[in-house]
């Protein structure tokens, strides 16, 4: 029987078949922030029990991160209490269990997502779980990568497994070349569209097509990162020569083990006539720069399209209604005509080198209009930002009128320092414009960094061609 | 401490008639910082209970309310089951969206379908999430959006009953059974050791570079 690359990820992990008709699948790699892993720790410690592979767990405090931090920052300089306290406590659980962390103070602390990938941790043909459901960034490498639970997150811990049953297979495949102006953003929130926040639900996706074998490690990333948006918790992309070059430049691995893994990872792939439990075949010439008009993923249009109206009766109409209410959005408006108040770029999505390059370039000699009350730029990792300061990238943004912080999730969520304050508008590059997902009653609209560096200059979305 | 039979669960239906409703919805970030595992009940759909903005440790007694949403008034306010739509759980995997609708009391929801993550993290905390046909989920808000009336759910025979009608649903033997009896997955799991001990060992052998770096 021909194989998806989801079927031959799965059996190679596969321990074996439980009397519940679940599977015991082998975890290869285990990362942990400070959000969703203090009830694990204390699970474990209840139970008498020790991390089952040490080595395999990585971990991070990256949600409740100030971004303004400086050199001389340290865990006591958390100004909200119980922030602080997750902090210490991931401190705490990561010295007492010898779980190596990249801590507030280390140069490579960032979100978890973007640190796994460019610190070698992250390589094709692995399980990788976290507690957190972007963990899906990390198919982008061919990897069956998930997020899970706390309970699991526990379980992992204790028994480096995962019991699970098999998702489905489906396949997305993205052909021609992108206009001008249209990232891989712009890309899987026209996926989004298409299919709906459920259209993944109970499938692995695998991304596939001319496109998706044209565009960079950072590019695939970000449309795996956001498969969870359209409900697959498994976005996957075959590893290729770009992926080889990605792994070697950031691996750890010698050149022999290298090149033997090489050759292993090279038969991961889908086979020519592999079933696909559902197929949707998008051709990205056409798209235009998408942008998020309401308060799930899939209110997505095109830049300058009309925001739907919920007066045409539809099954949607209710939903319609509720989501402009709360974005102060009303009928026969479009988009450019809305003012922003804030920008931010960032988020697991978009703070990658190549996310800022292409907001810099846009920003290049400008400055920030008058209309915008903050615009920010948060480096998705301490490599990112040093990078990018080698670029010059932070001086064309701070020139600008920009902030240029420190690594942290920042304002994609509203649980550190930076947040909407109730009725603001915001510019995003983030995943998630669920109501007050960046503050107390804030407005969030998701877009490309290019279309968030355009928000800046001119205080509202426009043409980027 | 009222007497939970884990066999049925009975009780009054809260309505929330909208499809994607996501784990922000449930409970939004700001309670996620507590690195407890219970007392989440006073936070569950924080944005729609309140008309204030909250913080942990603050209580529900000290808050302003939203008199218009359902689980503010009686007898909602001690509903044992949500009836919702479409996509119920969407979006982010904090198991702190489960344990705040079963702190609040919540044993079961019904909704057409439901986020793959938040699906799976219910059955870890004693709820049980059940999936019915659109129809079905449309019948159930026509019948408890005008009358208060309870809803009996027979987990072993996955069944509910209401009013005169009754509708039957499908759930994995194995995940019920894990709510019937509050089973452990770790302590389940453990019993293969040495399955996974030898699985490890022939990977350490063929894919080295798995653990280069342990
Ligand atoms: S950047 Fe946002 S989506 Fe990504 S891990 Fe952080 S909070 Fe989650």
């Amino acid at each position: 029987m021909p194989k998806t690359l989801y079927d031959k990820l799965w059996e190679e992990h596969h321990i074996c078949e439980l009397d519940s008709g679940e599977s015991l699948i082998y975890i290869d790699r285990h990362f942990l922030h400070e959000v969703t892993s203090p009830q694990a720790f204390e699970g474990l410690d209840q139970k008498n029990l020790v991390p089952w592979r040490l080595g395999a767990n990585i971990a991070t405090p990256d949600h409740n991160v100030p971004t303004s931090r400086g050199d001389s920052f340290n865990t006591d300089n958390i100004l909200d209490e119980i922030s602080k306290i997750q902090v210490v406590e991931l401190d705490k659980n990561c010295n007492k269990f010898g779980i190596k962390q990249f801590d507030i103070k280390s140069s490579n602390q960032g979100i978890v997502h973007v640190i796994g990938p460019e610190l070698g941790y992250t390589i094709p043909g692995m399980t990788i779980v976290c507690g957190d459901s972007h963990t899906s960034t990390h198919g982008a490498f061919g990897c069956l990568a998930m997020g899970i639970g706390t309970s699991e997150v526990e379980h992992v811990l204790a028994t480096q497994t995962l019991k699970i049953s098999k998702l489905k297979n489906m396949q997305v495949i993205f052909d021609g070349k992108p206009k001008a102006g249209v990232s891989s953003k712009d890309i899987v929130l026209f996926m989004i569209k298409k299919i709906g926040t459920a259209g993944g639900n109970g499938h692995a996706i695998e991304f596939t097509g001319s496109y998706i074998d044209s565009i960079s490690m950072e590019a695939r990333m970000t449309i795996c990162n956001m498969a969870i948006e359209a409900g697959a918790k498994v976005g996957l992309v075959a590893p290729d020569e770009t992926t080889f070059n990605y792994v070697r430049e950031h691996s750890f691995l010698d050149k022999d083990m290298l090149a033997e893994a090489v050759d292993y990872w090279k038969t991961l792939k889908s086979d020519e006539d592999a079933v696909y439990g559902k197929k949707v075949k998008i051709d990205v010439s056409d798209i235009k720069p998408q942008i998020t008009w309401g308060t799930s993923p899939e209110m997505v249009i095109d830049f300058d399209e009309i925001i739907p109206s919920s007066k045409t009766p539809s099954k949607n109409s209710k939903n319609i209604e509720l989501a402009k209410k709360y974005m102060g959005v009303e009928d026969n408006q479009k988009l450019s005509d809305l003012k922003f108040d804030k920008v931010f770029i960032g988020s697991c999505t978009n703070s990658r080198i190549e996310d800022l390059r292409e907001a810099a370039n846009v920003i290049s000699g400008k400055t920030v209009s008058n209309d915008i009350i903050e615009a920010i730029v948060v480096p998705g990792s301490g490599a990112v930002k040093s990078e990018a300061e080698s670029e010059g990238l932070d001086k064309i943004f701070t020139a600008a009128g920009f902030i240029w912080k420190d690594p942290g999730c920042s304002m994609c969520l509203g649980m550190n320092p930076d947040q909407l304050k109730p009725y603001e508008r915001c510019a995003s590059t983030s995943n998630r414009n669920f109501e007050g997902r960046q503050g107390n009653m804030g407005r969030t609209h998701l877009m490309s960094p290019a279309m968030a560096a355009h928000v800046a200059i001119h205080g509202k979305v426009g043409d980027l061609s | 401490m009222k007497q939970i039979n884990p066999k049925l669960i009975y009780g009054v239906v809260a309505t929330i008639d909208r499809d994607n409703i996501d784990t922000d919805q449930i409970i939004p970030t700001e309670y996620l910082k507590s690195i407890k595992k219970f007392g989440y009940e006073d936070y569950l759909f924080d944005g729609w209970r309140y008309l204030d903005k909250g913080k942990l440790g603050i209580s529900s007694m000290e808050r302003e309310k939203n008199k218009e949403f359902i689980l503010n008034n009686s007898p909602y306010d001690s509903a044992s089951v949500l009836l919702t739509r479409d996509n119920f759980g969407c979006g982010s995997s904090r198991e702190h969206a489960v344990w705040a609708l079963r702190d609040f009391g919540i044993r079961a929801v019904i909704a057409s379908s439901f986020g793959d993550i938040f699906y799976n993290n219910c059955f870890k905390n004693g709820v049980l999430p059940i999936t019915l046909s659109k129809n079905d989920v449309e019948n159930l808000f026509q019948a408890f959006e005008s009358s208060s009336s309870n809803i009996e759910i027979f987990l072993e025979k996955k069944l509910l009953k209401y009013n005169d009608s009754e509708i039957a649903f499908e759930v994995d033997n194995n995940l019920l059974e894990r709510i019937i009896f509050g089973l452990d997955d770790v302590d389940i799991t453990l019993r293969n050791k040495e399955a996974i001990s030898a699985y490890e060992e022939k990977r350490m052998i063929e894919k080295p570079w798995i653990y280069k770096n342990d």
